[in-house]
Order: C-alpha cells, then sequence, then structure tokens
C-alpha cells in the first residue's frame, strides 16, 4: 500500500492487504474438508473403515467358502490347514469366510440402528427443544425414564419375546439409542433458539418456521452428523454384546459378537484363531467410526472459529 | 543499569529497602510467540519495560498490541503453544529465565501478585472465598488451616470487604462482580507480593465499581509499598492512576513516559491518533462535536514477517524510510519509537484542559426542533416484569424482577436519544421492547404514533421495517453458517421485499454505504474483524430503510480506533438517511459524543433526561454526577479535581427494589422523603429527584420553551 486513500470510510476491505479479502475464497463444506483431511486419525479411520467393509462385502465374492453347510469332518482346523488361511471352526465353517459374513451382519446393523436412532433421537430431541415448555418437560421425562432402565436389561427382556433377525436387531437397539441423540439435541436447539441472530431474525419480523428452517437446523446438523458416527460405533457394540449374551441373529447367520462369544469358550483349548480374528475386528471397526466422529468434529468447529 | 550482585545477596537485601536506582522489574528485548495451527504469531518482539518499587506502570494497547502476553510472559502463564523465546525478564535483579524453575515458581508465587479482567473466571467456583484467598499461603508459606483463615480474613478487611469473617465462607457465586475482584485482588495480596500486575482489572466492571476498585488498587500500593503494572486498553484509566505509562502496538513498546508528559504532548504518531479517536477528544477541542479522528485499516497480522514502523501502513506521517527502517525506542525520559514524531509541546506551556463549551450553542439540530414533528418512537410508561420463578416441578413464583419501571421517552425524526446506565439498570430491556422483541408489561410503545402492540399479522411484520436493532456483538448476531449476501438479504426476504435482482441492487447499495467492497459477499461472519462486522451489522439493519435503529451498546466490543471508525459512519449515515438512533450504551462519553439528548436509567427508571450537553455538563441528579465523576478521563489528574458526588456499594436487587426513589440506597443526600417516589419534572432537562444538584439552567428551559 503507497497511499491511505482518505475516503469517506477508511478501514474498509481494500485497505488491508492482511485482511480476509485477499485469501483465497472457499466455502464452508471445503473448509471442513481441508480440516478433516488434515487429521491424520480421522484419514485412518476413513481408511479402515473402508477395507473393513470392502473385505466384508466384496471379499465373498473372490473368496468362495459355504457357510451354509456344517461339516464336521473338518473342524478347529489351525490357520492354513486344508486351504482355510484361518482354519475352522467348531463346526467346520471356513474361518475368513465367516469373518466376512459375520462382518456384514455387524456392519448393517449398526450403520442402519446407528442411523435409525439418530434420525429419531433428532426429531424427537428438535421438537422439544423447540417447541419447549409443557411440550419439552413432558419429553423429556419419557427420554429420561427410559434412560433410567438399564439397557442390557431391556435388551434380553426384549430378545427373549421377539425371534432375533437382522431386522429386528436394527429395530430394538434403535429403540433403546435414540435417547441420547434426542438429550443432545434438544440441548442444542435450546441454546440456539436463543442465539442473538435468531433474534435478529425475530426483530426483522421473521417467524418461528424460518428461525427453524435457516438457522437452527443448519447450525444444529453438525452435531447432528457428529453424534451419528459415534451412534454407529456404539451399536456394533451393542450388537456384538447382544450376540455375546446369545442374543444375536441365529446360525446360520453370524456376526462377530456372536463369533467372539463362540470363541471364548475354546479360549483354553488353544484355538486362538477364534477369538482374536473377530475381536479385533470389533476394535478396528468401532475405532474407525470413533476416528471419523473425531474428525468431523474437528471439520465441522474448527471451520467456524473466529479468526 | 549496574550488573547484579550474587543472586541470594541481593535477594536479601531487597526483603528490606531496594536500591533506589534498581528497577524492581526489568524487561530487556523479550520475545514471545505462540505456536498456533497454522504458523506462530510473534506477540512480543523486543519488549523493554522497567518497574521502578511502588510505581504504578500503566500499559496501553489495542487488542493485539501485546500488553497481556507481556503480563502473562512475566508470570508465566502463557497460553498452550506460546513460550518466551529470547531476551530477559530481570526480577529484583534476576532472569527469571535462567534461574532454576523452583526458585521461579516461588518468586512467582510469592513476591508477585496477578489480577485477571473477569473475576468470575478467575475464581474457582467450588471453593470457598476464604480457602481460594489463603490457598497461597498454604502453597507458599506451609500455614495451617486456621492461621490461613485468620490471614484470609484479615486481607479481606484490607481491600474493604464487609464483614469479612461471613465473606470467608460464601462461594465466589454469591459475590456481586466487583466483590469478586476485591476478593481476586486480595488473593493476589495476601502474600505481601512486591509487584501486582492487573490485566484489565475494571474491563468487566460497571464505571461506579470501576472506580471503586482502582481507587483501592492505587490505596494499597501505597500501604504494602508495591509496584503495580496496570495493562487496559482504556486510556482513562491509565490517566488517572499511572505513574509512567507504556503505549504497545503491534507486540512492541512505542512510546513511554510519565503519564502527564505523555497525554500533555504524546510523541509518537500512533499515540496521538489513539488520543484523536477518542469521543472524549471531539468534544473537548471544539466544543461542538467534531468528526473523530479515526485510524484507517486494521493491526497488522503478528504471524507475518514485518520490516520497519509496525504503525507505517495506517500512519498519516508515513514516508519511505518508516516502512523500511526499524525504529528503536529513543533514550531519555520520554522515550519514543518514530520517525517522525509529534513536535514536543513547550514545558511552559498549560495542559490542554476540557474547553467549557461555548455559551450558547449555535445548534438548530434535529433535536430543537423535536416536538413539532410527530416523534418516531414514543415510550410511554412503559413496565416490564419478569417472573423469577423458583425451579422444579410446581414452578412456584419467587417474586418478579422488574426490569424496566415506567419509562416514557420520545425520540423525534433524524434525532440520537442516548441511553445510559450501568448493566442491570433496564436500559437493553427498553431497547429490546422498543423494537418489539419482547412485550410490555404495562405501557405503550409507540412507532409513528402507531401503537405496536395493537399490531397483529402482517402489520406487525410490516412494523419490523420501521425499527431495526444493532448488536453489540454482531457476531453473534449472524448466523454463522450464512454467507454475507445471504445474512444481507435476510430481511427482505421476511419482508418480502422485491425479486432476486432487486435484492442484489439493494446489497450492493447497503454496501456502498458502509463503505464495504462487493468482495465481502461470499465470505462467512467469522473472516472478518469486529469493526468490519459491525459495518455489516448495520448494513443489515439498514437494509428494510428504517426510520429508527436501536443500536444496543454497538461500539462497546470494539478498540478505539475502530470505534472511532463505525461512530463516523453511523453519523454520516444519519446525516445521509435522516435516521433517527436510541443509543444504548454503558460508555458516558461515547453517548456524549452522539446523542442529542440523553436519558440516564438507574434501576428501571429514568432518573434524568435533557439535552446532552445539559445533562453531562450540568448533571442533575446526583446519580448522574457520579457516573460522570466516575467515568475515566484522558485529563490527567482530573479525577481527583472533581469535587462531584462519590457513591459506594453495589446495585441493589431488582428482584426487590428499594421503594421511592430507587437510588435513595446510595445516594450521599438522600432524606426521608427521598421515600416518596419523586416525579421527572422539568422543562427541558427532566430530572427526578427531591434535592436536585441544580435548578434547571435557564437555556435549557427557555430552549424547550421557545421549542413549544
Amino acid at each position: 500500500m503507497t497511499t491511505l486513500s482518505q475516503a469517506v470510510r477508511p478501514g474498509t476491505a481494500p485497505d488491508q492487504p492482511a485482511d480476509a479479502a485477499e485469501a483465497p475464497v472457499r466455502g464452508l463444506w471445503r473448509q471442513g474438508l481441508v480440516v478433516f483431511c488434515e487429521n491424520r486419525l480421522a484419514l485412518v479411520g476413513l481408511g479402515l473403515f473402508v477395507l473393513l467393509a470392502g473385505i466384508c462385502f466384496l471379499g465373498p465374492l473372490f473368496y468362495h467358502t459355504d457357510q451354509v453347510h456344517t461339516d464336521l469332518t473338518a473342524v478347529h482346523l489351525a490357520p492354513g490347514e486344508q486351504g482355510n488361511p484361518l482354519g475352522t471352526d467348531g463346526v467346520g465353517y471356513d474361518q475368513l469366510g465367516r469373518l466376512m459374513l459375520g462382518g456384514q451382519t455387524s456392519i448393517i446393523v449398526g450403520l442402519a440402528a446407528g442411523i435409525l436412532a439418530t434420525a429419531l433421537g433428532t426429531l424427537w430431541g428438535a421438537v422439544a427443544g423447540f417447541v419447549g415448555g409443557w411440550a419439552d418437560s413432558a419429553m423429556m421425562r419419557v427420554v429420561d425414564a427410559m434412560m433410567s432402565i438399564p439397557s442390557l436389561f431391556l435388551f434380553m427382556l426384549l430378545a427373549a419375546i421377539v425371534t432375533p433377525s437382522v431386522s429386528m436387531l436394527i429395530l430394538i437397539i434403535g429403540a433403546f439409542a435414540w435417547l441420547g441423540p434426542a438429550r443432545l439435541v434438544r440441548g442444542e436447539a435450546l441454546t440456539l433458539r436463543s442465539r442473538e441472530y435468531v433474534q435478529a431474525m425475530r426483530a426483522m419480523g421473521g417467524t418461528g418456521g424460518r428461525a427453524v428452517r435457516r438457522h437452527i437446523v443448519p447450525n444444529a446438523i453438525g452435531t447432528v452428523i457428529v453424534n451419528a458416527t459415534f451412534q454407529v460405533a456404539d451399536a456394533i457394540l451393542y450388537v456384538a454384546y447382544l450376540s455375546f449374551l446369545g442374543l444375536g441373529v441365529p446360525p446360520p447367520a453370524a456376526n462377530w459378537g456372536g463369533m467372539l462369544s463362540d470363541g471364548l469358550a475354546d479360549t483354553y483349548s488353544g484355538h486362538w484363531w477364534l477369538l482374536y480374528p473377530p475381536g479385533i475386528a470389533i476394535i478396528l471397526i468401532v475405532l474407525a467410526f470413533n476416528f471419523i466422529g473425531d474428525g468431523l468434529r474437528d471439520a465441522f468447529e474448527v471451520r467456524l472459529r473466529r479468526r | 543499569m549496574s550488573e547484579s550482585t550474587d543472586p541470594t545477596v541481593r535477594h536479601s537485601s531487597t526483603a528490606g529497602q531496594p536500591a533506589a536506582a534498581q528497577p524492581l522489574l526489568e524487561l530487556r528485548d523479550l520475545d514471545t510467540d505462540i505456536a498456533l495451527r497454522r504458523g506462530t504469531v510473534h506477540a512480543l518482539d523486543g519488549v523493554n519495560l522497567e518497574v521502578m518499587p511502588g510505581e504504578t506502570l500503566g500499559v496501553v494497547g489495542e487488542s493485539g498490541s501485546g500488553k497481556t502476553m507481556t503480563a502473562l510472559s512475566i508470570m508465566g502463564l502463557l497460553p498452550p503453544g506460546g513460550r518466551v523465546s529470547g531476551g530477559q525478564i530481570l526480577f529484583e535483579g534476576r532472569d527469571l529465565r535462567s534461574l532454576p524453575a523452583d526458585e521461579v515458581r516461588r518468586i512467582r508465587g510469592v513476591r508477585m501478585g496477578m489480577v485477571f479482567q473477569d473475576p468470575l473466571t478467575s475464581l474457582n467456583p467450588t471453593m470457598r472465598i476464604g480457602v481460594q484467598v489463603a490457598e497461597p499461603l498454604r502453597v507458599h508459606e506451609r500455614v495451617g488451616r486456621a492461621e490461613a483463615r485468620e490471614r484470609a480474613i484479615e486481607i479481606l478487611r484490607r481491600v474493604g470487604m464487609p464483614r469479612p469473617d461471613r465473606i470467608v465462607d460464601n462461594y465466589p457465586h454469591e459475590l456481586s462482580g466487583g466483590m469478586r475482584q476485591r476478593v481476586a485482588i486480595a488473593m493476589a495480596l495476601v502474600c505481601s507480593p512486591r509487584l501486582l500486575i492487573a490485566d484489565e482489572p475494571t474491563t468487566a466492571l460497571d464505571v461506579t465499581t470501576q472506580r471503586q476498585i482502582l481507587e483501592l488498587i492505587d490505596d494499597l500500593r501505597e500501604e504494602f509499598g508495591m509496584a503495580v503494572i496496570l495493562v487496559t486498553h482504556d486510556l482513562g484509566v491509565i490517566a488517572g492512576r499511572a505513574d509512567r505509562v507504556a503505549v504497545m502496538y503491534a507486540g512492541r513498546v512505542v512510546e513511554t513516559a510519565a503519564t502527564e508528559q505523555l497525554f500533555r504532548s504524546p510523541r509518537h504518531r500512533y499515540t496521538e491518533a489513539l488520543m484523536e479517536a477518542l469521543p472524549e477528544s471531539a468534544i473537548r477541542e471544539s466544543g461542538e462535536h467534531s468528526r473523530l479522528y479515526s485510524i484507517p485499516g486494521l493491526p497488522p497480522d503478528l504471524s507475518r514477517p514485518m520490516a520497519g514502523c509496525r504503525f507505517a501502513p495506517r500512519c498519516r506521517h508515513v514516508t519511505d524510510e518508516c516502512r523500511t527502517t526499524d525504529v528503536a525506542l529513543s533514550i531519555g525520559e520520554h522515550r519514543h519509537a518514530c520517525l517522525h514524531p509529534v513536535p514536543a509541546a513547550p514545558a511552559t506551556l498549560p495542559p490542554r484542559v476540557r474547553v467549557e463549551p461555548a455559551p450558547e450553542p449555535a445548534d438548530s439540530t434535529a433535536g430543537a426542533d423535536q416536538p413539532a414533528a410527530t416523534p418516531v418512537l414514543s415510550v410511554q410508561a412503559l413496565v416490564k416484569n419478569y417472573a423469577a420463578h423458583g425451579r422444579g416441578l410446581l414452578r412456584r413464583s419467587a417474586g418478579q424482577v422488574s426490569a424496566v419501571a415506567g419509562v416514557s421517552f420520545e425520540v423525534g425524526p433524524g434525532e440520537t436519544f442516548g441511553l445510559v446506565g450501568e448493566s442491570g439498570c433496564g436500559k437493553s430491556t427498553v431497547g429490546r421492547l422498543a423494537v418489539g422483541l419482547e412485550r410490555p408489561t404495562a405501557g405503550q410503545i409507540l412507532l409513528d404514533g402507531t401503537d405496536i402492540a395493537s399490531l397483529t399479522g402482517r402489520e406487525r411484520r410490516r412494523m419490523h421495517r420501521q425499527v431495526q436493532l444493532m448488536f453489540q456483538d454482531s457476531y453473534a448476531a449472524m448466523n454463522p453458517r450464512m454467507r454475507v449476501d445471504a445474512i444481507l438479504a435476510e430481511p427482505l426476504e421476511i419482508q418480502k421485499v422485491g425479486d432476486g435482482a432487486a435484492r442484489r441492487a439493494r446489497i450492493a447499495t447497503l454496501l456502498d454505504q458502509v463503505g464495504l467492497s462487493r468482495r465481502v459477499l461470499e465470505r462467512y461472519p467469522h473472516e472478518f474483524s469486529g469493526g468490519q462486522l459491525q459495518r455489516i451489522g448495520l448494513a443489515r439493519s439498514l437494509a428494510l430503510q428504517p426510520r429508527l435503529i436501536v443500536g444496543d451498546e454497538p461500539v462497546s466490543a470494539l478498540d478505539v480506533s475502530i470505534q472511532a471508525q463505525v461512530l463516523n459512519l453511523m453519523r454520516d449515515l444519519q446525516r445521509e438517511l435522516g435516521l433517527a438512533y436510541v443509543f444504548i450504551s454503558h460508555d458516558l462519553s461515547v453517548v456524549d459524543y452522539m446523542a442529542d439528548r440523553i436519558g440516564v436509567m438507574y434501576l428501571g427508571k429514568l432518573v434524568e433526561v435533557g439535552p446532552a450537553r445539559d445533562v453531562v455538563r450540568a448533571a442533575r441528579h446526583p446519580y448522574t454526577q457520579a457516573l460522570i465523576d466516575a467515568v475515566p478521563s484522558i485529563t490527567p489528574n482530573a479525577a481527583t479535581a472533581r469535587d462531584g458526588v462519590t457513591i459506594r456499594g453495589e446495585l441493589p436487587s431488582a428482584l426487590n427494589p428499594p421503594t421511592g426513589c430507587r437510588f435513595r440506597t446510595r445516594c450521599p443526600l438522600a432524606q426521608e422523603i427521598c421515600a416518596t417516589e419523586p416525579p421527572l419534572a422539568g422543562n427541558g432537562h427532566q430530572v427526578a429527584c427531591h434535592f436536585p444538584l441544580r435548578p434547571e439552567s435557564s437555556k435549557a428551559s427557555a430552549r424547550a420553551g421557545a421549542a413549544a
């Protein structure tokens, strides 16, 4: 800058070389993506998820195994024996093939239940938080009441009543996991409702509908998405718990939690290949979702941080 | 500076009487870096400072100047990623950077004390006051529990805490802001430090409380014989209190001098510009409201390498030399780092004094002929109570908070009505009621003669075109996920004004009006600085071409130089568009500069209303006078010369306000009759007081009479 233009209103953007106006214009999503990609762990998590999902869903296309008929002539084969890279289990299923099949169930149930829980919870919480007053009190007491009952107990009760199947698992887990997001979104709606930009909009003559559409939903969406990833991780763990308790999908279908439960019976027989692979798979996929969630949280928060 | 002797010897000797020439604290070429996600911010670059024993050093600068970083570097409290990367911190002759960590910790804990800006966050909410105050004793002197409590009570008594033996068992949330700051000061003083660092100690407090706290620090300094570093952005606070002043800009000390000398004759061009940007100066020099000098642009980005004088890009007197030559502080008593300094004023020149207003202001401003036209806004007997209910299922009502209790005033077309008062006086509530954000409990709000309570549906929506709100923090008032074009278009969309093309054209006009380039349209609010955001906020308020803008502390969050830009802009727009403003602020000097008429609020009531000049120069209500006296002025020692009213104590609770005159519990003139409510009486300059300080000036009544 050479001369200071003594314009009527100095201090404007063109006066400022170090100003925001010089930086390239980038959309919020773009900025968020950059922050997400800067987070190594988030990328590792994303890679891990793609890898695991790829193996589970695409693997069977290249690696054919019979996961329906038991073969009692080939039980507890150690890894490598008779062309089973990870050995076989107690009824002769190939362990690697079973891991893929079980992974499909775990991932499908986890994703579906996580999304179901998030959707339900978001709707419930948003209504309670935005409407407020009596509706809020009543709706939140329902959540409190359900939260006060240990979920494991309810799962066992329900699983004893209904026949476990994949869709049933999704419904059961979804029906109890929505409480967390409901509370979260309600809190978010309560604070967003009283933000000054919502007041500014009201001072322009805007209505409640506009506040929800233009201000509350767009600002709550980040929280919801981040929470959804954690919900998916939780749902995968729930499937594992339930299956571990014998309430999972019945054979010949499989999932990682059930495999882990079966493998536990063989802990002292030295059949490690029945225990470690499903256990490690569960840990990896839950970690992957948690890393992704953390990365998303950074992406949603950092890009809005004031300079 | 003589080389220090053996550290241990020096330490024992300073416990008695330090040598006169030995500075208590000396910073030599101090560099502090803060590592951020991207790059490093060089927060301090070669800072040189000295503090003599027993003196008060004022460190003044705008945000980002490094004044707080200097304090934090001395105390070793830098934020994560921050570190002192060069230079020396000599305390009593010993360099804190080279001493063993244990020793440094003891020095910082016992011989230095620090008071922070926000007394609420600097106190632990889960600890009792007594335990908290005595914590340094327990840590550094290993004092027993009972003795610690005794000493906590003692120190609380010395900082002027009422009933210290009871307060020690309270928790921080049970105290008011001013009381909390006293506790924080007690905590800093409990080990009898040689040096007290106060970082913006009164910025979060009201002016009357601010005055009490500043006086307390002054008294304690003498009593304890300690040195004080007073860090603040407020030149007025420094002018009244400090012995010497250091002005900081962009991580460097640009000027240091004795307070009186600096304010009488600033040498550095930055200091000069800063003083001219104060609303106080604009009024003082001409007696008439002149345009504020505003420093163009923004402070530099400290993460980039810089050459030459750092103020050069914003300086009026810049030459090529300034941009290339690194300027060091000059030598002597009055040191400055400027190649083209302001010529030194001769010592014989009398200090610039407050020029009394011209006998008869030759104004026929909008304010004077106001009664002729229909007022834009007319507020009549406005009452707003909030139900204060206890928590729990039954929500039993626990009484009512009387936020606004019968306020009436009018704002004419093109007029600025200033509303002043301390926090909690209800001034913001009046603003929110006026723009229709809340509904009054009783009373009327007339916009252009129409009662807004009578409007419904479409008409009510259209009403919002007439009056708009301007917020203190424009960042909070903008949806962070909307681009500026969407933000500016929103009022037009809500009011269904024009089509897409018309709206874009309107937005372009608005940007021109507030002096922003078109490029801002594609950006998000977080990409802008405070002053730019305030411009965008103003543009949004103007979008619907309102007749009245209610500004709720519109410049309180801004630095002095940026504040001047925004105030000038608001005045320009007023002239161009014939806007009326309700200007709400706690800062009397800003309101004095902006307003045609001023209303002073105390605890929900208007205690004085009148032409700005009369209210500020010839206040009639004791509260107004106390408020005026409490405002720090850059005229040095003006505070001591004042003969006005001093009030003590704190604002009573609005949950159970005093009967009659609400100010009587703190008023030095209060008598029995004050238990009955005084009416707002007078012609042009009204006051609600049984014992007004002075009769209404003949000028004011004459003017009011002529206008009627």
